[in-house]
């Protein structure tokens, strides 16, 4: 579904402010995987998923989407394939807009947008149903402006708007993030659902290993630019934080006493 | 005192009212394009000072060379429309700050407008030709009522394209750029339509304006953007009072139309005081910069490390 193929990111070439942040970085993601991505700050996470996205080009290397070469598409040529959460629950929505209005913004998502009515009747019956769904009481709040609902709501609202329209590609970073404990939980368990419901392609960085370990198919480790590690099926099913951070320690080449740091 | 009070004649202010209804109401559409980038894409777009000049030349030349009022308003129309793609160009495609992208088209404008007249003005005969917009006093009433239709249509029409699929796709592009990208749109596009329709809109209120008066100026839009943020504030404050909660964009772009009037009717009557009118300029500045004030000061004062210092010492005192 996604072919990552070399790619090389270097941001401020040529200064001293020089960061390799993504070095031959190659990823393959088969249909209905969802890998979760962990690693220290600055091991190129983010990077990895904003190459994918398309918010700026790669140095070199290729990027397909269900066999379509994206590498020379800006971002929102690749929104037809591409759903997206940020780690800022502001960045997804559009605040002083009501809720019906981005959920209407992200079904038309990668589709060309004319002059007919920017939502229907017959979809805000479907909005009603999906934000029920999610149990936040969502659906009676459809005209408030989003920017009044909690970092939480807007957060499962995103989650709802990158699925609404079936991506190939669902991409989360760190999406809960700036979330508390509970609310985190509760976000992390409808991306399961979501994930699960429609068989979507997903990755998932977090700063959570017990996260990582629970959730996903597949995981990777990133560091320097590169994943260093991919453990999936069997082993992953078995996978503790002991074994991640043995392992981290002996292919990143780092004490351990540092690890707890880079992987808290 | 009383000399000054006395020198005041309420039958002239009265006379002087109908005429700056009709001003307020061809700022109002200026005040809409303004309204447009301002509010809607949150881009302070200082070509307007250029368009404004440049569709009342354009308006003016035209009819001078025989050509019908209202086709030349279409005409004025388009060439802001261009102006406007200009600084979205620069703005998206160049990576010119907006303010500065703005100033430029502005300042390019006030070569190509003196192009465009030869001089730095030109008149019509007002009596000759056959406008339906004039200061004409025997067709002044008509002139406003013209114009009262057209800026009850006109925010209507405006209406109807916010709430379209593109519509929608440019609110989103000025409320949140990121977002809007990846729900696939390209918003580089939606910046340079948007400034271009404001541009547009101005350069329309500009030839409106200049057959109005009867004469083009290249001064004519000379400030034109803070009287235009005037009309949209004072609409603005009006509707807050008025309508409140059940605001929505109709009635926003109404309202903005709406300041437009006021800010002509205050207009006159400051004049009407003896106000130097030389002054006025400054006078608008002066009321502009005090209701962008406003919001951010209440805000500040409930919100200051002065009040937190002086509650916080209020405190230490009891215990």
């Amino acid at each position: 579904m996604l072919r990552v193929e070399h790619i090389s990111k270097t941001f401020n070439p040529g200064t001293i402010n020089e960061k390799k942040a993504l070095d031959r970085l190659s990823l393959h993601l088969m249909p209905g995987e969802f890998v979760t991505v962990i690693g220290g700050n600055g091991a190129g996470k983010s990077t990895m998923l904003n190459a994918i996205a398309g918010t700026w080009p790669v140095d070199e290397g290729r990027i397909a989407i269900d066999g379509v070469d994206v590498t020379a598409l800006p971002d929102f040529k690749r929104a037809p394939y591409i759903g997206r959460v940020f780690q800022d629950p502001m960045l997804g929505t559009a605040p002083d807009m009501w809720l019906e209005e981005n959920l209407a913004l992200a079904l038309r998502r990668g589709k060309p947008r004319g002059l007919k009515w920017g939502i229907s009747k017959a979809e805000r019956e479907q909005y009603r149903e999906k934000l029920a769904a999610l149990g936040l009481g969502l659906e009676d709040r459809m005209t408030t402006k989003v920017g009044l609902l909690s970092g939480g709501q807007r957060q499962a609202i995103t989650l709802l708007m990158a699925a609404l329209q079936k991506p190939k590609l669902l991409l989360l970073d760190e999406h809960t993030a700036a979330l508390d404990p509970a609310t985190a939980a509760k976000v992390l368990e409808l991306s399961d659902r979501i994930v699960t419901e429609n068989n979507l392609t997903a990755l998932m960085i977090t700063h959570n290993m017990t996260d990582a370990i629970k959730h996903g198919s597949r995981l990777i480790m990133m560091n320097q630019g590169k994943i260093i590690l991919d453990i999936a099926g069997e082993e992953k099913r078995h996978l503790t934080k002991k074994d991640l951070l043995d392992r981290f320690a002996a292919l990143a080449g780092v004490q351990e006493e540092t690890d707890s740091v880079l992987l808290s | 005192m009383l000399a000054y009070f006395a020198s005041l004649n309420p039958a002239a202010l009265l006379r002087a009212c109908p005429g700056g209804i009709a001003q307020g109401l061809i700022w109002g559409v200026m005040a809409l394009g303004v309204y447009w980038t301002f509010r809607i894409l949150d881009f302070a777009d200082l070509s307007v000072d250029g368009s404004f000049a440049t569709g009342g030349a354009v308006s003016i030349m035209l009819i001078l060379n025989g050509w019908n009022p209202e086709l030349s308003l279409l005409v004025a129309l388009a060439s802001g429309l261009v102006a406007g793609f200009v600084t979205g160009i620069l703005h998206t495609k160049l990576g010119i700050p907006a303010i500065l992208a703005g100033i430029l088209t502005q300042i390019s404008l006030y070569s190509i407008n003196l192009n465009i007249m030869g001089k730095a003005n030109q008149a019509i005969n007002v009596n000759q030709t056959t406008l339906r917009i004039t200061s004409n006093a025997l067709l002044l009433w008509r002139t406003i009522g013209i114009m009262a239709a057209f800026c009850v249509l006109l925010p209507a029409l405006l209406y109807c394209y916010l709430g379209t699929e593109t519509g929608c796709a440019f609110r989103a592009t000025g409320n949140n750029a990121a977002m809007s990208r990846a729900q696939g749109i390209n918003t580089d596009r939606m910046k340079i339509v948007g400034l271009a329709l404001s541009n547009g809109l101005v350069a329309l209120s500009g030839g409106m304006l200049a057959q109005y008066q009867g004469f083009a100026d290249v001064n004519m839009g000379r400030g034109a953007i803070v009287i235009g943020l005037a009309a949209v504030i004072i609409g603005e404050v009006l509707g807050e009072l008025i309508v409140g909660k059940r605001m929505n964009y109709y009635l926003r772009l109404l309202f903005t139309v709406i300041g437009g009037i006021i800010y002509y009717l205050v207009y006159v009557f400051v004049l009407w005081l003896k106000f130097p009118a030389n002054d006025m300029k400054l006078l608008t500045a002066i009321v502009v910069a005090i209701f962008l004030a406003v919001p951010y000061l209440q805000q500040k004062r409930k919100n200051s490390f002065r009040h937190a210092g002086a509650l916080a010492k209020r405190e230490g005192g009891e215990g």
